[in-house]
């Protein structure tokens, strides 16, 4: 408790722990094509948070409701590599939840094109598999998943393809990309006592009463939202949370390139 | 046994003792007590060490010394081919073990009861001789982690594909039409001695001590690559 | 007969296995092993050679609590008579009621009266077993709870950096600050002050940390001190004590 009023005297002078504004993210940077047995790749620094993304490409029987439709996962993975509070094992919670959120965010933005992804109808559909996996975990792994996600996506590139064999090289990228339609991107706002932040350290996380991600397309309009947190939040909370989450959604889309 | 007599190249045109490019890089995850990266060719291992650290759950425990536990852990997305299911498998288990054998008998865990040293390696891409690649990274994470050891451990892939002897194998050698034998070695580079064998192929008794010869030779040099990014961390300018 | 031959000179960065001298005439001490007609770095460390004995100083690894340390620990649980003291190394230690307070505690009386889950100590180092079972206490100077503040946790092979000579490099660091500043021997350092300052304090600390091989640290320190911390009011308000 302590600790959290004196976190709280720095947010009362619009200060945090590392001396940035409270609306202020850490420096993000984004390297493309870092994995050259994924048909696309990134990793994303936000801070010392460091994330890498995956996408891997591979020819499925649609489902039978979506017979013209391409198949589209999210699977992220809290390496015990990326922190010393994460354990090997089957996958947590929390894993569940920040792929659950990236997936809606890129599902529900309509931002791939799963129609394009058919080859053959009720046949042949193109899957993609996006594999979240963390580096470095130094708080705010959501915002980081989502960027990173999206930035595999944009640097994705279809592997040769043989329709009479059925046979997928993947040791041959072709240069056509995904049917990549919009840019979904995710902000997450944090709420401590009475005041919104985004990019929280891993101090403020564990300090924080409740969270909202908020994932937006470029034109301003919101895909999808997730609160977290055991707290409640009013209506006018959550208003500004969007309010903020949109306005900061434009640099982040800088960010990519 | 018949063997060609045809003069075998290498796909990628390298000599027979001739490794992939290698790099390597020690302090690459900031959480981590000691952290490294070693790359050759288009396989790169990442390795962290936590530790030592309390060790649960508890029966693990040992009152008379340190633990040390390996994963290796390929993402989803390193493999040559399809996507790989995350979660354990039958041969990152077997892996983990070998590799965890390979780094021991260097390792004095003696001033740690109790605890626990976890090595945690995971691969963002491959193309063969990934174990080798990890425990390379490894034993260097074990260091920058300063943890007391008598040596580093270095380890290659070395391969007998129709009794020609070659090093550092990819894996469209290991995919080779014809007899391949592919060796993993880790070997103590000053002593010399193997902490790691295994073989998949046949191979002549005398073709796997040259192997062994060749495997002992790359060990060196690649020893020599550990330790210059192991001091350019600390290096003072 | 071997000549004897030194490899390495005086701060020179070895790591484990590298031969650092041939020959009998050469004494292996502190991480270091003897290899046949060799001496050998059994880790990864500083060379310091004190004649013909040759030892390293760590670069990196864990805290391992040594008796008479001052450190900085966490309280994480209230024991039947006594707590449970984080010490920031893979080993907690045991805080007794006899060793918390030379007040008298009668039976059954509510210890987290006295020290609660999450309070930030400054302690001392009792007692550590071949086990690596540690008694701490908080009998002696300073040894206190500490107050409102933040808590910062570096490398413990860079404190005696952070305190510098005599304590020059922290007293530099408070005087441009403002803020009080406690350096624990596992790594923990305590601060409290203005959030801005404390900010800046953080950030003087990181960057010792960082560069603490550098010759010349101190006067680099004070310079950037001087650039970054020229607008705090360096009236610093006394210490509490408890």
């Amino acid at each position: 408790m302590e600790q959290k009023n004196h976190m709280l005297k720095y947010l009362q002078k619009g200060i945090r722990f590392d001396g940035r504004k409270l609306d202020q993210y850490r420096l993000i940077n984004v390297e493309y094509g870092v994995s050259n047995s994924a048909e696309g790749s990134a990793i994303v620094n936000v801070g010392d948070t460091k994330i890498i993304v995956g996408v891997k490409l591979a020819v499925e029987k649609p489902f039978l409701d979506t017979a013209d439709c391409g198949n589209l996962m999210v699977n992220a993975e809290l390496t015990p590599m990326s922190s010393p509070d994460f354990e090997p094992g089957p996958p947590t919670e929390t894993g569940i939840e920040l792929a659950r959120i990236v997936d809606r965010g890129i599902r529900e933005s309509h931002a791939i094109d799963v129609h394009k992804l058919c080859i053959k109808e009720g046949e042949k559909v193109w899957s993609v598999a996006i594999d979240v996996c963390t580096l470095n975990a130094a708080g705010n792994l959501i915002d980081a998943a989502a960027l990173g996600a999206l930035a595999a996506l944009k640097d994705a590139r279809y592997p040769a393809y043989d329709l009479e064999k059925n046979a997928i090289d993947y040791g041959e990228k072709t240069d056509k990309k995904l049917p990549l339609e919009c840019q979904p991107i995710a902000v997450t706002v944090w709420k401590i006592g009475d005041y919104l932040l985004v990019d929280p350290l891993p101090q403020e996380e564990n300090a924080a009463d409740a969270r909202l991600t908020v994932t937006t397309i470029a034109d301003g309009s919101v895909a999808s939202l997730q609160k977290g947190g055991d707290c409640p939040l009013s209506v006018e909370e959550v208003d500004s949370m969007v309010g903020l989450a949109i306005e900061k959604a434009k640099e982040l889309r800088k960010a990519l390139g | 046994m018949t063997k060609s007599n045809a003069i075998f190249k290498r796909p990628d045109g390298r000599a027979f003792d001739e490794t992939r490019p290698i790099t390597a890089k020690v302090g690459v995850i900031k959480n981590a007590q000691g952290s490294a990266m070693f790359q050759i060719g288009d396989t790169q291992a990442i390795a962290a060490v936590y530790g030592p650290r309390n060790l649960f759950p508890k029966f693990l425990q040992n009152p008379r010394k340190g633990i040390l536990r390996c994963f290796y852990n390929m993402m989803p997305f390193s493999g040559h081919g399809e996507r790989i299911r995350p979660g354990g498998s039958r041969r990152s288990k077997e892996i983990s073990m070998v590799t965890q054998n390979a780094l021991l008998p260097v390792l004095n865990l003696d001033d740690f009861p109790n605890a626990g040293v976890d090595v945690f390696i995971e691969f963002p891409q491959t193309d063969a001789g990934s174990r080798c690649a990890g425990i390379c990274a490894a034993s260097m994470a074990l260091a920058d982690a300063g943890l007391p050891m008598k040596d580093l451990v270095a380890a290659v892939a070395v391969g007998n594909i129709n009794g020609n002897i070659i090093v550092d194998l990819n894996y469209a050698e290991e995919a080779y039409d014809g007899q391949v034998a592919d060796i993993p070695v880790a070997m103590l580079p000053n002593s010399g001695k193997v902490t790691l064998l295994q073989m998949d192929g046949i191979s002549e008794r005398e073709e796997l001590k040259k192997a062994l010869e060749l495997g002992k030779k790359t060990c060196q040099k690649i020893y020599e690559v550990q330790k210059q990014a192991l001091k350019g961390k600390y290096k003072v300018d | 007969m071997t000549t004897d031959a030194l490899n390495v000179k005086e701060k020179d960065i070895v790591v484990p296995g590298e031969s650092l001298a041939v020959g009998m005439g050469f004494l292996p001490s502190w991480g270091t092993y003897r290899d046949g007609d060799s001496i050998r770095a059994s880790r990864l460390g500083l060379v310091q050679m004190d004649g013909k004995v040759i030892k390293l100083v760590p670069l990196s690894g864990a805290y391992l609590p040594r008796m008479g340390d001052v450190i900085i620990g966490l309280v994480i649980d209230v024991l039947m008579s006594g707590w449970r003291v984080d010490t920031f190394s893979p080993y907690s230690a045991v805080l007794t009621l006899a060793e918390a307070t030379s007040e008298f505690i009668p039976k059954k009386a509510d210890l987290t009266k006295y020290f609660d889950i999450g309070d930030v100590i400054m302690t001392k180092v009792t007692n550590v077993t071949s086990q690596n079972l540690v008694d701490v206490s908080m009998k002696g100077p300073g040894l206190r709870k500490l107050g409102p503040g933040r808590t910062l946790v570096v490398d413990p092979h860079r404190v005696p950096r952070v305190i510098g000579k005599n304590g020059s490099m922290v007293s530099m660091i408070k005087d441009h600050t403002g803020c009080n500043i406690l350096v624990g021997q596992n790594g923990v350092v305590w601060l409290s002050g203005e959030p801005e300052n404390e900010v800046i304090t953080v950030q003087a600390i990181e960057r010792i940390c960082a560069e603490s091989h550098i010759s010349g640290l101190t006067e680099k320190m004070q310079r950037w001190l001087e650039q970054n911390a020229k607008h705090v009011n360096r009236s610093r308000p006394q210490e509490p004590m408890q």
